[in-house]
């Protein structure tokens, strides 16, 4: 980013929506709301990918965490029985315990950004072709792994689908 | 580097202009249309059939299957961009060009194994546990 002041609105604006969103999540009481509000928040993480120049991490955040888990944590609200009334999800609210956690990430947020050299300048290049030119080259196996991941992903849930086909569980 | 912070400020343009045109659609629904509530329009509009159940049952596993095939595709998908972006220019070099398609087309050929074995145990086959379906579609 160019300007220092710009970058900072932009910086407070992404990670505003991404709280907000976040409290929406952690606070409502429907928890189909909290779901959809999942979405934007994963979407908030994603713009600030993008804000620190990890375009390729920005992409896949939003490929994979807003387009295809936050779609496989509705389906799991939808498979939870009991959720027939709407006012099932965050049933009690604790302040001191929350205020008290936030706290204690909050200091240990602060360590671990002490600990590293501040004004760490974020790599300006677009990450797409150094990731594609390491996966192609030094990281040829691991990339051909990932395939191997994938498919036994893909046979485990079709295994447990059979499973539950059965009836017998 | 303004060449590196164009894309995101197109980007950002899009995305304000997408939301914009959704909030002033909404806005001017709420400001310029009539409000007459009764239960006919209160109640959920399900492609303009009756509704036949509570959405808050339980669906069938059947879409969870579903989704789990998707999320793997998709990080396939992924896993594609960062060669895409390379293979333009890999193929200056024919050499460089076949080896990166002669890598990728491994990646592919193993998931495509996934996929004849999802199709061969007809996990794609809607139906194909239709009694277990319709005892367990509440």
């Amino acid at each position: 980013m160019t300007d220092p002041i710009v970058s900072a609105m932009v910086f407070y604006a992404l990670a505003a929506f991404t709280l907000v969103a976040a409290g929406f999540v952690a606070l409502s009481g429907n928890i189909v709301h909290s779901a959809f509000a999942l979405f934007a928040t994963l979407f908030g993480v994603a713009g600030l990918y993008a804000y620190l120049s990890a375009d390729l991490l920005a992409v896949v955040q939003m490929l994979v965490y807003v387009g295809g888990i936050s779609v496989l944590v509705l389906f799991a609200v939808m498979l939870t029985s009991g959720l027939d009334g709407p006012l099932t999800s965050n049933p009690t609210f604790r302040l001191g315990g929350g205020i008290v956690l936030m706290l204690a990430v909050a200091a240990a947020a602060f360590v671990a950004a002490t600990a590293v050299p501040s004004g760490v300048e974020s790599a300006a290049v677009p990450t797409t072709a150094a990731i594609g030119d390491a996966l192609l080259g030094a990281y040829v196996l691991p990339f051909e792994v990932v395939s191997v991941v994938l498919l036994a992903a893909l046979v485990g849930a079709v295994t447990l689908a059979r499973g539950y086909k059965g009836g017998h569980r | 580097m303004e060449s590196q912070t164009l894309p995101y400020i197109a980007l950002g343009i899009t995305v304000a202009f997408s939301v914009g045109i959704a909030m002033v659609i909404l806005v001017l629904n709420r400001l310029l249309g009539p409000h007459r509530m009764n239960a006919e329009k209160g109640a959920p509009f399900e492609c303009g059939s009756d509704p036949v159940d509570s959405p808050g049952k339980r669906v069938n596993v059947r879409f969870y299957v579903v989704a789990i095939f998707f999320v793997v595709f998709d990080i396939e998908a992924v896993f594609l961009f960062p060669w895409a972006v390379l293979y333009r220019e890999l193929l200056a070099t024919p050499a460089f060009g076949m080896l990166a398609l002669a890598e990728v087309v491994v990646f592919l050929g193993i998931l495509a194994m996934g996929l004849w074995y999802v199709w061969g145990k007809g996990a794609l086959d809607w139906a194909f546990d239709a009694p277990a379906s319709r005892r367990n579609h509440g």
